[in-house]
């Protein structure tokens, strides 16, 4: 079990971005983190995965507190991390990054069961660098795929994993999670404001402003998200009025 | 030939046990000649004087290897010596051309390679080249090759270098023309630590209509270490050129890069990108959340950038 205690996040500025987070997400469960732009989700999966220390709180993985440890020693121990923004490498091919992923010489088949869950072609992807030639769609896939090749994870976070996905390959992605939760022994942290995966999830938890406004049952909470929801007002149209 | 020069045959080239198993090769050690073998197509001629070799690659030849490895296996050794490729019209052959340099005393050591390229119509060439310094004398391992290369109509020359620490002092020459239709591509990787310096001197000319270049160096400067890197890249014609020189910096490294395009044709299409500093801290990120730390994740990806 994943279990979230008062975490915190204070931006180099003095800005508290996490204000106090509370939840809780199962292993076999998918929990899917939604709320406005710019209310800190990605802070949080940042401050998960360890890319962001923690101000305070408690985050929980298993027996592991995972508070005091880097983000190195969180992936040892199961933490895996799908960024929102790729990183591009020279050099370093899709077969480099799997294999690093994986944690060691993988076989074409295995390349290949991930490359298939993310839509892509192995044959035409395996060797090429990850670099500034690949589009924006096709890096993010290959991102993910990083993260399905941890054969090892125990808790899997993806930030916003549709983002530049064509539709036929985000069936494929909604297929692997729907099969990483079948596995029952993970923790389905996603990032998304994408209805479908909102529909599969198993619980919703809605940021806003650095806190949790609402979390609870996916069947419970999505009603609630598509009723009510305003645009916020512009302050600079109503210094004007 | 001795152990050192063994050693360092197998760091520069694919030296086995066995040789070169059939192809034609020359090796070169401390100035003098360590063994040399011609082929039915590959024949390789000493130069008079010992200062050394032509070979002369048969039209037509196809998916045949040359080995011309050169090695200094102790200090105080000067070596100058002239390799001229005459590559047959149609010729499509691959060349190995390492240099290892071991020092063990106080006295330098300097390999200075004049490599001269005449490639025939529509022939094909792939160059490698390893340069590797080794050995824990403290005179200087210094390596200074020449290339030159006339590529005639059609013909394309691909050159990959490599050059990974041990090698104090280094400044690699490149000169080329190119007809119409040839293409030269150029992977150079180097990497200096200590207090070793590289510099890298290029500049083609294309003359003929439709001629390519892309020059693509990569260069990882660590501890007290200094690159420069000058290109010059001439449009004479209708032709595309393109150049990238990318840097990473380590420690107190330093890199100077100095790119140059001249246009002489309207349709000279030319490009220069150019990149130094850190290795990026999001890459770095990366690979930690796949369990890499953060030493790990550094080594990682220079060698991937060098092509390690």
């Amino acid at each position: 079990m994943l279990k979230l205690e008062n975490v915190k996040w204070t931006a180099e500025d003095g800005n508290e971005i996490l204000k106090g987070i509370d939840f809780e997400a199962m292993e076999g469960t998918l929990t899917v983190i939604t709320g406005p732009n710019g209310s800190g989700k990605t802070t949080l999966a940042k401050v998960i995965s360890g890319v962001e220390k923690l101000a305070c709180g408690s985050i929980k993985l298993g027996e592991t507190e995972l508070a005091g440890l880097d983000i190195t020693q969180r992936a040892k121990r199961g933490v895996a991390y799908a960024f929102q923004q790729p990183v591009r490498f020279k050099g370093i091919t899709v077969r480099d990054l799997i294999e690093l992923a994986d944690g060691g010489k993988v076989e074409e088949m295995d390349v290949c069961r991930v490359m298939n869950k993310v839509g892509l072609c192995t044959q035409d992807y395996i060797d090429r660098e990850v670099n500034d030639s690949l589009s924006g769609g096709e890096i993010k896939r290959i991102e993910i795929a990083t993260v399905l090749a941890r054969k090892d994870a125990k808790l899997l976070v993806f930030d916003e994993p549709e983002a530049g996905i064509d539709l036929w390959s985000f069936n494929g992605l909604v297929e692997a999670f729907e099969e990483l939760k079948s596995e029952k022994d993970k923790v389905l942290l996603v990032i998304s404001h994408q209805e479908r995966l909102l529909e599969i999830a198993d619980q919703i938890v809605v940021i806003d402003g650095g806190t949790v406004r609402v979390a609870g049952p996916g069947k419970e909470v999505l009603p609630q998200l598509m009723h009510g929801e305003v645009v916020g007002d512009c302050p600079v149209g109503k210094e004007r009025a | 030939m001795d152990k050192i020069t063994e050693t360092l045959l197998k760091l520069v080239s694919d030296y086995t046990e066995d040789g070169y198993k059939g192809a034609a090769f020359n090796i070169r050690e401390n100035g003098g000649c360590a063994g040399r073998q011609s082929t039915e197509n590959i024949k390789i001629e000493p130069k008079e004087g010992g200062k050394g070799i032509d070979i002369y690659v048969a039209p037509g030849t196809k998916d045949e290897k040359v080995f011309i490895p050169a090695c200094i296996s102790r200090s105080g050794v000067e070596d100058l010596v002239y390799n001229d490729f005459h590559i047959g019209e149609g010729a499509d052959v691959t060349i190995v051309a390492g240099c290892g340099v071991h020092t063990d005393g106080e006295e330098e050591s300097l390999h200075s390679g004049i490599h001269r390229f005449m490639l025939g119509k529509n022939s094909k060439v792939l160059y490698e080249e390893k340069h590797i310094g080794t050995g824990e004398g403290t005179g200087e391992r210094k390596i200074d090759p020449v290339t030159e290369c006339t590529l005639e109509e059609g013909s394309i020359l691909e050159m990959n270098t490599l050059q990974l620490g041990g090698v104090d002092h280094s400044i690699r020459k490149t000169r080329g023309t190119l007809d119409k239709e040839a293409k030269l591509i150029i992977h150079e990787s180097i990497m200096t630590d200590g207090d070793q310096y590289a510099m890298t001197d290029f500049e083609v000319s294309m003359d003929g209509e439709d001629s390519a270049v892309d020059l693509i160096s990569r260069s990882v400067a660590k501890d007290d270490s200094y690159q420069e890197y000058h290109s010059k890249i001439n449009g004479n014609a209708r032709c595309a050129g393109h150049s990238e020189c990318d840097a990473i910096l380590v420690g107190n490294g330093k890199v100077n890069a100095a790119p140059e395009l001249f246009a002489g044709d309207l349709d000279a299409a030319l490009i220069h990108e150019a990149a130094i500093g850190k290795v990026a801290g999001e890459q770095i990120l990366k690979l930690r959340t796949l369990g890499l730390t953060e030493e790990e994740a550094e080594q990682r990806i220079i060698n991937g950038f060098l092509g390690a």
